[in-house]
């Protein structure tokens, strides 16, 4: 098992690299630079323009920047903001409680909905509740978070007046502070975990009619066992292993998501910060971010795998 | 004859026999006011006048917090490094300048005690000096005394080339040296009759000795304070998140008595200018929110939900089309649009008079910009003393085509016209930006009636704006026929404004299109006008040649303005922010209050 593990993340290694490599040549060959907000500007001559470029490396060549780039990350350096002047992993570590906080939330809340729902409709395909959840789960996943999340903005902030839709840092601490903080959070988390739970709710609905129907289901009902123990402790314990993967594997995918999501809502999350560092063209930032989701993606896809060998003992580690 | 006029009521002022603002007032009649007018009478030997912002409080604090909501949040909080107008209004929340413009465009005192003027000795008639005096007592945040040195220090920090500020231009060409501990001697190496650069406005503001002399020169970005600001300004520094939040609470020691009236202050960033304005102008969620560059009609719509408004504050800031004198097709050296070529089409004046008069300003201004617009026929438009009144503009097809015609371009069958089997057609690029996509197809409306072929191109900001000298779509390379843009006017006075288009300034691959003349516009008689403007010390003359300038620009049809563009902001009903077109939004911050 851990032999495993370790083979899987020596193959990450060259992966990583590979996706490093065409992440820094695309951004290098994309147009724009970061001083550009300069250039209309005529307090700033065109020679300090150029300075700054020959100062953060920009005019050297690609290969010579990706080794740099290569060779700091390696020793932990993340590298330097160009537009806040900052060292990128103090800009990453200041935005990642907020996204871990507002998308945790959202997941947690598409679990605490699709698994109920997704359990109960299967045990009773084709009735009235399972159309009502297949309705409802289609709509929920056909809407983009763009779209609902201006809709609750319209209906919640501008018509009812009942919650604010800037999300900001509130100061103090204690209850009220809590208070305030879930409060904020409530619209991008409900749009974020409904669209999440739309999509999960068919899927667990699926697994769970595949289980059901096999024999030792049968079996089970056939000792006298009851419904509900038959369900939770035979068919749901079975049919959680897909969905367990599908959760793991979403999750880097659930952070791509929250991007607009956090844009909408003001939110001061990594997802923004990928946005404004794109707008600005600040190279460095971007190209951390998107790192960082690439090693996101390479992480969640081995706890994926781990986690289903764990479940599921037939499978074994080789 | 009017110089000597105005020297009399010059002296007129200076013995009391007309008041001040008689004599503003007949300046306005001759299109002169303003800054100017206050720097004429400052060189004429009357001190400026302070016209200080309404305040009511009559206590420090007590305000309760100020939410202000920028949409483009300030990534860095050291004024010399700041990119954007965005960085400046966050530093300005803790640094201050010696002084700041005013809704009027006069000269605000800040950290100086008074504004510099012949008559107290701080302007030098030959427009080579200036005398800067500190007001005694201000203090750091951290307690330590404001001094000579600090100011000096500045400018020592700013114009090495090493600390790569963005300040540098304003710092560069002057040095300062310290009389005594509150006063300060700029000495310019030309006669500098625009004395009111340096330490002045969003440029100007000073960072302390103390905690930045280690980091001069290539250390710079290393400095801790770049991010924990320590300034003079009316509010401490709390909390910074790049590209997020700042907040700041009140400084109890200002320097400027009852001042300022809110206990906090948060700027909030991020989002879009739409929903910025909605979180003001209809939720009042925010108490102010900056630069909402928002359709008009969408604005008055918001407004009916009563708990804010949108602000107008009248600056020079210019939407204008771009004429291209050299042609684009046309590869020279491996460079387009290059100087060596002529424009084919439009090297012919009659065909650029015809464009000018089918740009039509009257509906764009109703169509789009709404209140945030005014039409003009001018280049420079502001301040009013350096307004030409000798311009004018008008939309009409007929003419248009009339000239053409007289320029030989003759309908063809389909509608567009042509000149020895060439087809009249036009390549038209701008930025990406609902605003300018709309006015495009205005023109193209006009011009396919006047029988132009108009092909329209729309480029990202990112890219459009941007100095990257492999990309070919960048405003400066300019390889279209026409192009427009915004060119904001960043200071009461139009000498970067103008300078622009000397002759030596034209972008060419040779100064990696750097040259901020991007039209290739060559002109003897505008050279020499600019040249003599940069030293002319008699205000009246230097104002008469960048009007010859701005008349020059508009027979040759360089530019054909399309709007000159007001600064919109919204603010909530209560709030009673002071703001002018002349500076930054946070630059008279101290001034703010909120009326219940």
């Amino acid at each position: 098992m851990s032999q495993y593990i370790l083979r899987r993340l020596m193959i990450a290694i060259p992966s990583l690299l590979g996706i490093s490599l065409v992440l820094f040549v695309v951004l290098a060959l994309a147009p724009g630079d970061p001083f550009s907000e300069l250039a209309t500007n005529p307090n700033v001559p065109p020679e300090v323009q150029a300075a700054l470029r020959a100062k953060f490396g920009l005019d050297d060549p690609i290969y010579l920047r990706y080794l740099h780039w290569l060779a700091a990350m390696a020793q932990g350096d993340w590298g330097f903001s160009f537009v806040s002047r900052v060292d990128v992993d103090t800009l990453i570590l200041q935005r990642l409680p907020t996204t871990l906080y507002v998308v945790g939330s959202s997941q947690l809340l598409a679990l605490l909905i699709a698994i109920p729902v997704g359990v109960y409709a299967a045990t009773r395909p084709y009735s009235v509740f399972d159309q009502l959840a297949n309705t409802f789960a289609f709509i929920g996943f056909s809407l983009p978070t763009f779209f609902t999340g201006i809709l609750f903005i319209l209906i919640f902030s501008v018509k009812l007046d009942w919650l604010p839709f800037v999300y900001t840092s509130v100061p103090g601490s204690g209850i009220p502070w809590l208070l305030e903080m879930i409060r904020q959070a409530i619209m991008p988390v409900m749009v974020l975990g409904l669209f999440q739970a739309a999509s999960m709710t068919r899927f667990v609905r699926s697994a769970m009619l595949d289980v059901i129907r096999l024999d030792y289901v049968t079996t089970a009902r056939a000792k006298g066992l009851g419904q509900a123990k038959v369900i939770v402790k035979h068919v749901m314990r079975n049919a959680m292993i897909p969905v367990v993967t599908l959760v793991a594997l979403q999750v880097p995918a659930v952070f791509g998501g929250a991007i607009v999501t956090e844009q909408i809502f003001r939110i001061p999350g990594i997802g923004s910060l990928l946005i404004s560092s794109i707008l600005a063209n600040d190279t460095p930032v971007v190209m951390a971010v998107t790192f960082v989701f690439a090693c996101l993606v390479v992480l969640f896809n081995l706890i994926a795998d781990v986690l289903y060998g764990w479940l599921d003992p037939r499978i074994s580690f080789r | 004859m009017f110089d000597k006029n105005l020297r009399g009521m010059i002296d007129d002022v200076k013995d009391g026999r007309m008041d001040r603002r008689a004599f503003v007032k007949r300046m306005i009649a001759v299109g002169l006011t303003a800054p100017m007018a206050n720097q004429i009478l400052a060189i004429g030997g009357v001190a400026m006048a302070q016209s200080p912002n309404p305040y009511k409080p009559t206590k420090r604090g007590g305000g309760g917090p100020l939410k202000l909501l920028w949409w483009q949040g300030p990534t860095l909080l050291n004024p010399h490094f700041a990119t954007g107008t965005k960085d400046q209004d966050g530093s300005r929340l803790f640094y201050e300048p010696l002084a700041s413009w005013d809704v009027d465009g006069h000269l605000n005192p800040i950290l100086a005690a008074e504004i510099p003027s012949i008559q107290n000795g701080g302007l030098s008639a030959d427009a080579k000096t200036v005398i800067w005096k500190l007001k005694p007592g201000v203090k750091w945040h951290d307690g330590k005394p404001l001094t000579a040195d600090d100011l000096v220090f500045n400018w020592e920090y700013a114009s090495d080339p090493a600390t790569a500020a963005v300040s540098i231009e304003t710092y560069s060409g002057l040095t300062v040296e310290k009389i005594d501990d509150l006063t300060i001697r700029i000495t310019f190496k030309k006669p500098t009759p625009f004395w009111a650069n340096a330490f002045v406005g969003a440029y100007g503001c000073i960072i302390p000795k103390h905690l930045f002399a280690d980091y001069k020169g290539g250390k710079s970005r290393e400095a801790p304070n770049n991010l924990k600001p320590v300034g003079t300004g009316p509010y401490k520094f709390v909390e910074f998140k790049p590209g997020d939040l700042i907040r700041g609470e009140i400084n109890p020691d200002y320097h400027m008595a009852n001042r300022p009236s809110f206990d906090t202050i948060e700027m909030k960033g991020g989002g879009d200018a739409v929903s910025a304005a909605r979180a003001v102008i209809q939720t009042g969620e925010y108490d102010f929110a900056w630069n909402i560059q928002v359709e008009d009609e969408v604005l008055l719509r918001l407004e009916k939900g009563g708990k804010g408004k949108a602000l107008f504050a009248v600056g020079g800031d210019i939407e204008f089309i771009a004429i291209n004198f050299t042609d684009p097709n046309t590869e020279i050296d491996g460079e387009r649009s290059s100087i060596k070529t002529k424009h084919p089409i439009l090297s012919d004046p009659k065909v650029r008079q015809a464009l000018a008069l089918l740009v039509d300003r009257d509906s764009v201004k109703k169509a789009i910009y709404g209140r945030a617009g005014r039409t003009t026929a001018n280049y420079l438009n502001g301040p009013e003393e350096f307004v030409s009144k000798n311009t004018k503009w008008e939309f009409s097809v007929e003419k248009a085509s009339a000239l053409l015609e007289q320029a030989g371009w003759k309908l063809g069958t389909d509608g567009i016209r042509e000149k020895d089997g060439k087809k009249l057609k036009l390549l038209y690029q701008t930025s990406i930006n609902g605003p300018r996509q709309k006015t495009q197809a205005i023109v193209k409306q006009a011009c396919q009636k006047a029988g132009i072929d108009v092909e329209l191109k729309s480029v990202v900001a990112s890219v459009f704006f941007s100095s990257d000298v492999a990309n070919p779509d960048t405003y400066a390379h300019f390889y279209a026929d026409i192009e427009m843009f915004q060119i904001p006017m960043t200071q009461p006075d139009p000498a970067l404004h103008m300078r622009r288009y000397h002759s030596r300034n034209i972008a060419t691959k040779e100064n990696k299109w750097q040259g901020p003349n991007f039209p290739r516009w060559a002109n003897k008689e505008f050279d020499a006008a600019i040249d003599a403007a940069d030293t002319e010390t008699d205000p009246i003359k230097r104002a008469d040649l960048y009007i010859k300038g701005n008349d020059l620009m508009w027979q040759d049809n360089v530019m054909i303005p399309v709007m000159h563009r007001l600064a919109v902001e919204a603010s909530s009903n209560t709030l009673r922010p002071a703001l002018s077109g002349w500076a930054n939004q946070t630059d008279n911050l101290q001034d703010w209050y909120r009326e219940n």
